[in-house]
């Protein structure tokens, strides 16, 4: 017999713009409450898709595009906390996944990089990251091992 | 993005009276900072003990505040909560700054430092 999941799926959705990925984080961080996340776990979700959402509005809409949506999916099984998300901004540079290596922190501190650890942070902290073009939309999967084997 | 500063003998003490330095908040913060400590000459010690979440862009407003006092000022940072502390580590920037977990310990470090 199957056990009840402990989390059921969500979705969400929000505007494209600084002000809501606060708001789609808040929102996403209260759909997992009932998984009861510990402060470092909570960090983990919550900066992986600070990341992910922060890359969407500055380049797949743009700063200037507030009428874009993003939407995000939720669900969590055995092996971790899974998410979709969607945008219908402009497709990744060649269509591909950030390489997201560690920034160079060698040489004069005047030089130390001010950006650029997004798709680091993502790859580095999270699982099975995948991005594909599906028509016009861009479409990032990925999985965070958090919460593991209480599910399914 | 509400930053206050305080003057102690050999440093300006900025607390962050915020929860979050990320995308929305990151150049507020950038201009904050370089507005509380205009016109001073001793290191900066910035405690960022309210702070629960940062991200990539709130990281670099920080990085762009060091290369704004260096060289003569230093920015000491202080009072790190588990989520700001785990952004430093895996970045490895915690190897750039000087980081105090506890307030006390950054002001004690910089109140032996030789002017």
């Amino acid at each position: 017999m199957a056990l009840t999941p402990v989390l059921a799926p969500f979705d969400i959705q929000v505007d494209s713009s600084e002000i809501a990925v606060r708001d789609a984080l808040a929102q996403v961080l209260i759909g997992l409450g009932p998984l009861d996340l510990d402060i470092e776990e909570a960090g983990t979700v919550e900066l992986v898709l600070a990341e992910a959402l922060n890359n969407i509005v500055e380049h797949a809409y743009g700063p200037d595009d507030h009428t874009g949506t993003i939407k995000i999916g939720c669900y969590h099984q055995s092996n971790g906390i899974h998410l979709r998300i969607e945008d219908d901004g402009v497709m990744m540079p060649e269509g591909k996944l950030p390489l997201g290596r560690p920034q160079d922190l060698e040489g004069d501190m005047m030089d130390l990089p001010e950006g650029g650890f997004g798709w680091f942070l993502i790859q580095d902290l999270a699982k099975d990251v995948c991005y594909e073009r599906v028509g016009d939309s861009n479409r990032l999967d990925l999985r965070l091992a958090i919460a593991l084997g209480d599910a399914d | 993005m509400e930053l206050t500063s305080e003057k102690e003998p050999k440093m300006l003490i900025v607390t962050v009276q915020e929860a979050r330095i990320d995308a929305a908040s990151a150049l507020q913060f950038k201009d904050e900072i370089r507005r509380v400590t205009e016109g001073g000459v001793d290191p900066v010690l910035l405690d960022l003990h309210h702070v629960e979440f940062i991200d990539s862009s709130g990281l670099g407003a920080i990085v762009a505040a060091m290369k704004h006092l260096a060289p003569e000022r230093q920015l000491v940072l202080a009072g790190f909560t588990p989520t700001v502390e785990k952004v430093f580590k895996l970045t490895r920037m915690d190897t750039v700054f000087s980081i105090f977990s506890r307030v006390e310990d950054g002001i004690a470090a910089l109140q032996r430092k030789e002017a």
